[in-house]
């Protein structure tokens, strides 16, 4: 091999400092996965083996369906699907007007608007807790999913990644189009949509995982089991329900977080591309 | 008319007018009403004591900023947010540089490798949380089981004012040191590699070629994780709600954190706009800064 190297492979390690840099990866590695080992370790093992490695201790479900029944967790998991479906729903519908609005209208005030919409960049929905609380009990949807999700429907950040996308496309296959006829909306839906399949995949995937694993906002929101998304049902269990028992608790947290783990371990390749893809403007 | 490429040409600006304002109207709504507005009303009410039951708002100034400076758990809250940036960016960063070049390169088992680092991204902060909960519990997590074996005593890492932040910064590296992992290796990837081979015919050491060619190609990379770490650092608090809620005495609160209490715990929300004022203004301040001084460095060096 090293006899062809070229490229980027000329500047690898070699040799002992190889074995030195492969060791190195490992180790960090291996304290990357340690407390995941040991989350997984307590949830599957009887509660007396809690950090007690004993090699032959005995696996076992009971964790799992001890906290599956000491807490609404069906329930929690439900919510956190509606959320997360009816966000993205309606983000995909909002952004791609908007998008297709700054990409290809020549309209007064674009750039002006244009900065406006950046401003969300910053000073995210997460941070605005006080005044958007308000807002949310005159508009009556305090302890409802609509509330939780409503200050995030408009996203800046999709907005900003499909207008880059809808830039993109060839203005030929635009026209040709619309010499046969085709509407804007047709257009869109036509020629456009299609074309940014990738990005939509890439902004869905973004989109679900921050709102599945969001904390403060829904806390601050919801209060009780009918609205509470997973993430708040996880702490109201630790905290309220249960004494500390870790092993009833690591399962309910590896339970909560079981999902998305298994598809991103299940797609990784494509969850990287798409935070990298959602991550270079 | 049609002066700006790629945009319709053909349209008189009227038309574009009506058709790019009802695409973006449905947008617009929301952004205003929980972006722009709230930001607005934040500043509004900052200048006002919080209304109670029949008694309304009253205006009273700069009283609210008055009370700030004079709240020591204000100062400690901030001086915290800074040594938690500080502490968690730096780390991060050079880690996942560390992750980058290694997963980059063909290491065995570069396929774990990749999953062990960016797994803990994946998880919601509250479960990271939950399970670092169990590794600091005095004397019986793992933690103290290790240290016990070279003779230390118990330690009760988020129970001490000392250790506290600590802990939490530790946790937050574990989280996002993956998560800036993959913008590294997308930049790595893009690096042409007849600077490699450039490199080599020169003899470059490979310390005298990261620093000199791949760490200069890798800033813009590191401008974004930056500015993303900076905003997260403000913007994340769920383990300081979860597990410290800002102990011991206040010695975990972070701005975020210290905001939430107020409005939600004290219900004191005209001294929680004020305080959400000085988060704005930090978070604007970064904005500024990023557009005025870092863009222009970072690409025109």
């Amino acid at each position: 091999m090293s006899g062809h190297a070229r490229g980027m492979d000329l500047m690898e390690a070699r040799g002992f400092d190889r074995v030195l840099e492969t060791g190195a990866a490992w180790l960090l590695a291996l304290m990357w996965f340690l407390p995941l080992i040991y989350a997984l370790w307590t949830a599957f093992h009887p509660p007396e083996f809690a950090a007690r490695f004993a090699p032959f201790a005995p696996l076992s479900l009971e964790n799992f369906i001890k906290a599956w029944n000491a807490a609404p967790f069906a329930r929690y998991f439900a919510n956190t699907i509606a959320l997360c479906a009816m966000i993205l729903a309606v983000q995909l519908v909002l952004v791609t007007l908007a998008a297709y609005a700054f990409a290809r209208f020549d309209f007064v005030g674009r750039e002006f608007a244009f900065a406006l919409v950046l401003v969300q960049l910053m000073i995210m929905p997460d941070v605005l807790i006080v005044e958007n609380y308000q807002t949310l009990s005159k508009l009556g949807l305090i302890d409802t999913l609509l509330g939780i999700g409503l200050p995030y429907m408009a996203s800046a950040f999709g907005i900003f990644l499909l207008r880059q996308t809808f830039k993109t496309v060839p203005r030929e296959l635009d026209e040709a189009a619309r010499v046969e006829g085709c509407g804007f909306m047709m257009l869109l839906w036509k020629v456009y949509v299609p074309l940014a399949k990738p990005v939509y995949i890439a902004f869905g995937l973004v989109s679900v995982s921050y709102h599945w694993n969001n904390f403060l906002w829904p806390l601050i929101v919801t209060n009780s089991v009918e609205t509470r998304p997973l993430t708040v049902g996880l702490q109201v269990f630790a905290l309220v329900d249960q004494g500390i028992d870790w092993a009833l608790i690591c399962a309910a947290t590896l339970m909560t977080s079981g999902p998305l783990l298994v598809a991103f371990v299940l797609f990784q390749r494509q969850f990287v591309q798409s935070f990298i893809r959602a991550g270079i403007r | 008319m049609g002066g700006v490429p790629g945009l319709y040409p053909a349209m008189t600006r009227r038309s574009a007018s009506l058709h790019g304002w009802l695409l973006l109207f449905p947008a617009a709504v929301l952004l205003v009403a929980f972006t722009h507005w709230p930001t607005a009303a934040t500043i509004y009410h900052s200048f006002f004591t919080t209304p109670k039951g029949a008694r309304p708002a009253r205006f009273i100034g700069v009283d609210q900023y008055q009370t700030m400076i004079e709240d020591p758990i204000f100062w400690q809250a901030l001086w915290n947010n800074f040594f938690y940036a500080l502490g968690t960016i730096p780390a991060s960063i050079v880690l996942a540089i560390l992750m980058a070049l290694w997963v980059n390169q063909r290491l065995a088992g570069r396929g774990f490798l990749r999953l062990a680092y960016f797994t803990p991204t994946v998880l919601p902060m509250i479960a990271v949380a939950n399970i670092w909960l169990f590794f600091y519990t005095p004397d019986y997590g793992l933690i103290d089981q290790i240290t016990r074996k070279f003779g230390f005593g118990a330690t009760n890492w988020l129970g001490e004012r000392e250790t506290v932040l600590g802990a939490l910064m530790v946790m937050t590296v574990w989280k996002e040191a993956g998560f800036f992992m993959i913008f590294y290796l997308a930049a790595l990837q893009q690096i042409p590699p007849n600077l490699a081979e450039a490199a080599a015919l020169e003899g470059a050491s490979r310390w005298y070629f990261f620093r000199r060619v791949i760490f200069p190609l890798l800033m813009p990379t590191t401008l974004f994780v930056l500015i993303n770490a900076v905003i997260n650092s403000f913007r994340l608090v769920d383990h300081v709600v979860a597990i410290t809620k800002g102990g011991p005495d206040n010695a975990s609160s972070l701005l975020l954190f210290y905001i939430y209490e107020v409005a939600f715990k004290f219900w004191d929300t005209g001294y929680g706009a004020a305080l959400t004022v000085v988060l704005l203004a930090l978070l604007a301040s970064l904005a500024l800064g990023q557009y005025f001084f870092l863009e222009k460095r970072v690409h025109y060096r």
